[in-house]
């Protein structure tokens, strides 16, 4: 047992640090909320040259092929200053290709977006299905030329501007997944505005047709399931950075601000929220740090476990140390000039995406390691 | 980064678990297998079992008589007792008063208590609150005179756990009524067969008594009982406090706690199914666990940073905020499930299932575990300002 960063690892938050404090501080946020895309290609160019994207990719394509903790450790700091880049976008995305997908397909997709010239966005949350990866209506058709996908995707993150999309899509029975080309005839990409400032996209296949070669071959639930654990483990690693960043600057505000002649934090009540928002912080570090450490698990049982329990934990933690941050803010937290309700607002984000609270409690529920 | 335990750890595992298995004498066994109320005669029955293996005090040094385990054995020890329901030793004198004369005491202290602390000869009680000194110890009042070779004792403390079954009492008093606080106060081993020491056991909403109030009038102690310097105690207290061993408990506890709610969930029938089976139910013990699982791995954080002897961080100042909630908590889901069965009270056998005859004094009883040891309140202030320099 052995929570300790090794040295290539406190050089990748010190890097990460340094990258939030002198190129992306919160303001570059606020002023992307404007911005049509919401984030900066010549940016998502340099995390690629940072070696960012790539982190939990093999090497084969242009990765790091470091452990999903390393990522975990750049997605905390980067949600520190909410860093907009599509970097959780385009790792589930990419996750679920490399879970699925053959050599020559992992080769042809991933080195783009591990090297930040363009991104990837997983097109799975249909209108029914809730959170359930399994509940498909997108139909594939064989035809001559290779599959005919036709169906709606809802909330893609970040699908407004990537250039592959990886979709779900029933094909005879089974779940499978196929990478479809933003731009090809068929596929109606809306962008929409998430309440966070930045966006996703509701995408249309109208008998869009794709080439057999992008169909991924394995089992494409389990890969489905396997990308939207990553993407819980990820928004549980950046909302750790969202409540350290909210939880430092109410500290800072309560040391400064005077009422009734005195700092109020000096006042018993607010402090002690204020340690409840420590302690949710530190709680939801370690089961984020759990669930990061589990993502790579062979056994699928311990994977889900870890992941939901950080999920719903993130839920309850993020909800809480960000609200109490704006009331502990006073009136000036709800107003847009003040950064601590972004942060708020995507903390909200997180906990809408890649399963909710409610739906990770049933899962957890439903394990076999529960009945024990 | 690793989650894992190395093959000496586990296999030091498999062994405790096997000799729990088989050193639990039957009837200590029935009750745990229910999750039964220990008498302290039958604690005192495991105390010996255990210091006969070697294993009574894992957290002493070898040349006390510890058995020289490192941190993580130690805390699988512990864990593999909590799981095995094992009854809970007493921590007055294993955890408190014994590490205290290991760092504080003289050598003739050392060998005059620490092998009856081992052995379970003599059990022993903490003297620290007072009716009008709770949260704010350092008001305490009890009063040591100097008197030629002795101190004479005048006062009263409260809350002093297990006191009805104890030979020996460590108490903070005041030998400076002059000085500020925490200056005037020393640390005292009190004989409790002194004449003008009466103790009175007192019920709690458990209904059980757990604690006494202990009366001083004019008991005379000889100045070699001091440990530490004279006005000195409050030092001796206060590295007493958070104790590694205290902390691990509240996971394990939780942890029986919930496997306690699923036993009741599974063998309770609702409209012909198991209780379980209520996706309402289910997702309660299911939250419960998952905020069960992250206090644990914040233990373990805590524990792997103990190992490399590093000084506590912050996930250790949490267990016992959370700790404490989440065993009452664990407990409120329990009695919820057991429905109506809830309602008995010391029920005859066979009124209510065996699992479920000790919940509701538990449910009640463990109120207090978010008052004692510095209440939830004073825990909070303390990372107010140690931690977040609030104030």
């Amino acid at each position: 047992m052995n929570f300790e960063l090794t040295d290539d690892q406190r050089m990748l938050v010190d890097s990460t640090v340094a990258f939030t404090r002198k190129q992306s501080p919160v303001a570059r946020m606020r002023k992307l909320r404007d911005d049509p895309i919401g984030w900066s290609p010549a940016v998502w160019r340099q995390l690629g040259e940072l070696g960012w994207p790539g982190l939990m990719f093999p090497e084969a394509v242009g990765g790091v092929g470091a452990s999903f903790v390393d990522v975990a450790l750049v997605l905390e700091q980067l949600g520190t200053t909410l860093v907009p880049e599509p970097l959780v976008s385009s790792l589930v995305a990419g996750a679920a290709i490399l879970a699925s997908g053959d050599d020559v397909q992992q080769r042809a997709w991933l080195p783009p977006m591990v090297e930040g010239r363009s991104s990837l966005a997983l097109a799975w949350a249909e209108a029914d299905g809730r959170y359930d990866p399994a509940q498909v209506v997108t139909r594939a058709e064989r035809v001559a030329a290779g599959y005919r996908l036709t169906g709606h995707k809802r909330f893609v993150l970040d699908g407004h501007a990537a250039s592959q999309l990886v979709v779900s899509a029933r094909e005879s029975g089974t779940l499978a997944l196929f990478v479809v080309d933003a731009a090809a005839s068929g596929v109606r990409v809306q962008p929409i505005r998430t309440l966070d400032g930045r966006r996703a996209a509701l995408v249309e296949l109208d008998r869009v047709e794709v080439a057999p070669d992008r169909r991924l071959g394995h089992d494409g639930l389990a890969a489905l399931e396997y990308a939207l654990d990553v993407g819980a483990a990820a928004a549980c690693a950046e909302g750790v950075g969202i409540m350290r960043a909210v939880l430092a600057m109410t500290v800072e505000y309560l040391r400064t601000r005077e009422q009734f002649g005195v700092k109020i934090g000096s006042f018993q009540v607010l402090q002690h929220r204020a340690v409840d928002m420590f302690i949710e912080t530190e709680l939801a570090y370690s089961s984020a740090l759990a669930a990061a450490i589990r993502i790579g698990d062979r056994d699928v049982h311990e994977r889900k476990a870890a992941v939901s329990a950080a999920k719903v934990q993130l839920a309850e933690s993020g909800r809480h140390v960000t609200q109490q941050a704006i009331q502990l803010h006073g009136g000036i937290g709800i107003t847009d000039e003040h950064d601590v309700g972004l942060y708020f607002k995507r903390m909200q984000v997180l906990n809408a995406s890649f399963g909710d609270a409610e739906h990770h409690v049933a899962r957890f529920s439903a394990l076999p390691s529960f009945g024990r | 980064m690793d989650l894992s335990f190395s093959p000496e750890h586990t296999a030091f595992r498999d062994g405790v678990r096997a000799f729990t298995a088989e050193a639990l004498p039957p009837q200590l066994r029935a009750k745990a297998e229910i999750d039964g109320h220990f008498e302290h005669a039958e604690v005192m029955e495991w105390h010996r079992i255990l210091y006969r293996k070697g294993w009574v005090a894992p957290h002493w040094p070898i040349e006390h008589g510890g058995p020289g385990l490192d941190v993580t054995s130690r805390f699988i020890l512990g864990e593999e007792l909590e799981l095995a329901n094992a009854p809970a030793l007493s921590p007055f004198g294993l955890s408190m008063v014994g590490p205290a004369l290991i760092e504080f005491g003289n050598e003739d202290q050392q060998r005059r208590f620490l092998p009856k602390i081992l052995s379970g000869d003599e059990v022993w009680c903490q003297g620290y609150s007072e009716p009008n000194a709770g949260s704010d110890l350092a008001s305490l009042r009890t009063r040591a005179e100097s008197n030629g070779p002795d101190f004479i004792i005048n006062g009263q403390k409260t809350w002093t756990t297990h006191a009805q079954y104890a030979d020996w009492i460590f108490c903070l008093v005041r030998t400076d009524p002059g000085a500020k606080k925490q200056a005037g106060i020393s640390f005292l081993l009190i004989d409790l067969k002194t004449p003008g020491v009466t103790v009175k056991p007192f019920l709690t909403i458990g209904g059980t008594p757990a604690f006494c109030e202990t009366w001083f009038d004019n008991v005379r102690v000889p100045k070699q009982n001091l440990v530490g310097p004279l006005d000195g105690g409050w030092t001796v207290a206060k590295a007493l406090l958070g104790h590694e061993r205290t902390l691990i408990a509240a996971v394990g506890q939780i942890g029986r706690a919930i496997r306690l709610c699923k036993r009741i969930a599974a063998g309770t029938r609702f409209a012909g199914r198991p209780l379980v089976d209520e996706p309402a139910m289910r997702a309660k013990i299911a939250r419960l666990e998952i905020r069960h699982r992250s206090l644990q791995m914040a233990n373990w954080r805590a524990l792997a940073s103990a190992q490399l002897q590093k000084a506590p961080g912050p996930e250790s100042s949490i267990l016992k905020i959370r700790g404490a909630e989440l065993t009452q908590q664990a407990y409120e889901l329990a009695m919820e499930l057991m429905g109506h069965d809830a309602l008995a009270w010391f029920a005859e056998p066979g009124v209510v299932p065996p699992i479920e005859e000790s919940v509701a004094s538990a449910f009640c009883y463990l109120r207090a575990t978010t008052i004692y040891g510095g209440s939830n309140e004073i825990q909070k202030n303390i990372i107010a300002k140690h931690m977040l320099r609030l104030g």
